[in-house]
């Protein structure tokens, strides 16, 4: 264990503190009855412009855990771990067109959550349901991870132990049952601008010490060559396929879940969030910057124990301690704000498509608003204990699969908008088929998110989870198929 | 102007297209700066589209 870097600690503990102090502060911010209404906990008021969803969804998005994962994956594979940026730039196209028309049934309902969404459209609990669990079971292992990320740079400076992120995470739940939403949006502007600050600073001054971004893709190359396998700063033959099926999945995957729909519903306009779409890739360079840390960690020959290294050691390596401090905050904040504003995701969930539908469904506003804070700080104490009881590597392999399950909600809650064919019946059945044959053959591939298919002796490679997508949907057209035949007009029975 | 939003997921899907070392530019091999030069025309494409649509659905 290293020695404590006060200097890097002091800049670190600062922050800290500054953005604590905001998140308290925050409740009263564009004010609101917070505790009154779960518009107004839950999503912020229903009023951020077009800046706030900006920091919002940016901030909520490209998470901590991508700092410390996209360049650790590219340190360890190289080209490979780069499709993070071709999902991150194809998303937005995806965005422009199906949010907005999204946000408007959103809107016009009332609704908040993706299940509301799918329940007002099929008027089926069930779907409404398994939807619902989808996303709140998919949310967890994300929030673990961003702790995952948090711990990484509080290792770096040399803190040992749990405390740290215990006492942190403890902050973080207090200041968003208070103040809902409008804490992570109005740390989202200090957390955002610190990290481009930092990758800015280090995207120009490392390749400086370095020799050059000429000199730091040669380092990679190198060191790939020298460790083999399916690895080098262009793709092998055998990854394209995996390459743009994981951008594509992922792309569909990343607006469909709890955290990323609530920057959404929390946007005033329609008009917000088109505007938001031809925005947000600015993050989307910044994280394509980020990604190649990871070949200036091979550049700077740095030894390291894990790959989750690679950013926090090439800081340290490279920048005074209190520039190091600097990144080490904004990257522990940065995991702060999607944790916040996955916990109120989950929560908004739990709160309007289990309680109010099973429990209590005369439930008030106010009641509403009551049984979301204490479901995001039980939300946020099952993901602290997840991380502290539970291996790593389980953390890691569960947020694969979520990723895998939140992408099969996506005919349920887009189809909806364009066509009234499909039934309930037939969307339920499909998640069934695509949750169960995604999660079946990832976890007999050995957790890895990619499956194999031959054809006339090639085999072709490809992200379980869009091959569980066409499954899904082959299954619910055809079941629709079936149901629509047996029961031509939906009849009031089916509208429980 | 709908298909405009099409035209990155050809670009960027279709690996083989840019799966090369060279040309280079500022010492970036063609996989990474043509991937990179992806988001300001992805973000101009939207716009595109953006501008086009009626100023009437704009207004809400």
């Amino acid at each position: 264990m290293a020695a404590i870097d006060w200097v890097a600690l002091w800049i670190f503990v600062f922050f800290f503190a500054l953005v604590t102090v905001m998140g308290f502060l925050a409740a009263r911010w564009k004010s609101g009855p917070v505790s009154e209404h779960l518009d107004e906990w839950g999503l912020g008021g229903r009023q951020f412009g077009v800046w706030i969803t900006w920091f919002l969804i940016g901030g909520d998005f490209y998470t901590a855990y991508t700092v410390i994962a996209v360049p650790a994956l590219v340190y360890a594979v190289g080209a490979y771990g780069f499709f993070a940026l071709p999902y991150t730039i194809i998303v937005y196209p995806f965005v422009f067109a199906i949010m907005p028309m999204l946000w408007k049934v959103a809107h016009k309902n009332g609704y908040v959550t993706a299940a509301d969404v799918v329940h007002g459209t099929y008027h089926s609990r069930g779907l409404e349901l398994a939807v619902a669990l989808t996303g709140m079971v998919a949310t967890m292992p994300y929030i673990a991870l961003q702790l995952i990320g948090m711990g990484v740079v509080i290792k770096a400076m040399g803190l040992a132990g749990d405390w740290p992120i215990i006492a942190a995470f403890i902050i973080l739940a207090l200041y968003t049952y208070s103040s809902g939403l409008r804490a992570p949006a109005l740390i989202a502007f200090v957390k955002d601008i610190m990290i481009y600050i930092v990758v800015l600073v280090a995207v120009v001054i490392v390749p400086y010490k370095l020799g050059g971004y000429g000199a730091v893709f040669s380092a990679a190359n190198d060191a790939f060559d020298a460790k083999g396998g399916a690895t080098g700063i262009i793709l092998k033959p055998g990854q394209y396929l995996a390459y743009a099926t994981l951008a594509l999945g992922s792309a569909f995957a990343a607006f469909m879940y709890p955290h990323t729909l609530t920057g959404v519903f929390a946007s005033k306009s329609a008009d917000t969030i088109r505007k938001n779409a031809i925005l947000l890739p600015a993050y989307t360079l910044l994280l394509g910057l980020i990604a190649l840390l990871g070949y200036m960690a091979h550049a700077a020959k740095l030894k390291l124990s894990s790959p989750n290294d690679a950013v926090p050691m090439l800081f340290q390596a490279l920048f005074p301690s209190w520039f190091a401090g600097f990144a080490f905050a904004a990257i522990a904040i940065g995991a702060l704000v999607p944790a916040a504003v996955m916990s109120i995701g989950a929560a908004n969930l739990f709160t309007r498509n289990v309680w109010k539908s099973y429990i209590n469904p005369d439930i008030t506003h106010a009641g509403e608003a009551a049984v979301a804070k204490i479901t995001s700080l039980v939300v946020k104490v099952g993901a602290l204990a997840f991380t502290l009881f539970l291996p790593v590597q389980f953390a890691l392999d569960l947020q694969l699969l979520g990723g895998l399950w939140i992408l099969q909600t996506f005919p349920a809650l887009v189809f909806g908008l364009f066509t009234r064919w499909f039934r309930a019946e037939g969307l339920l059945l499909g998640w069934v088929v695509g949750i169960g044959w995604g999660s079946w053959t990832a976890w007999s591939n050995g957790m890895k998110p990619l499956a194999g298919l031959t054809f006339g002796g090639d085999t072709y490679t490809f992200f379980v989870g869009l091959g569980a997508l066409i499954l899904n949907i082959v299954v619910a057209i055809i079941v629709t198929g079936i149901v629509r035949m047996v029961l031509p007009e939906r009849t009031a029975t089916a509208r429980s | 102007m709908w298909a405009l939003l099409l035209i990155p997921f050809v670009g960027l899907l279709w690996v083989p297209f840019y799966n090369f070392l060279e040309p280079s530019l500022f010492g970036f091999p063609f996989f990474y700066w043509y991937q990179f030069a992806w988001i300001p025309i992805t973000s101009l494409l939207i716009w595109l589209v953006y501008r086009s649509r009626a100023p009437d659905e704009t207004q809400e």
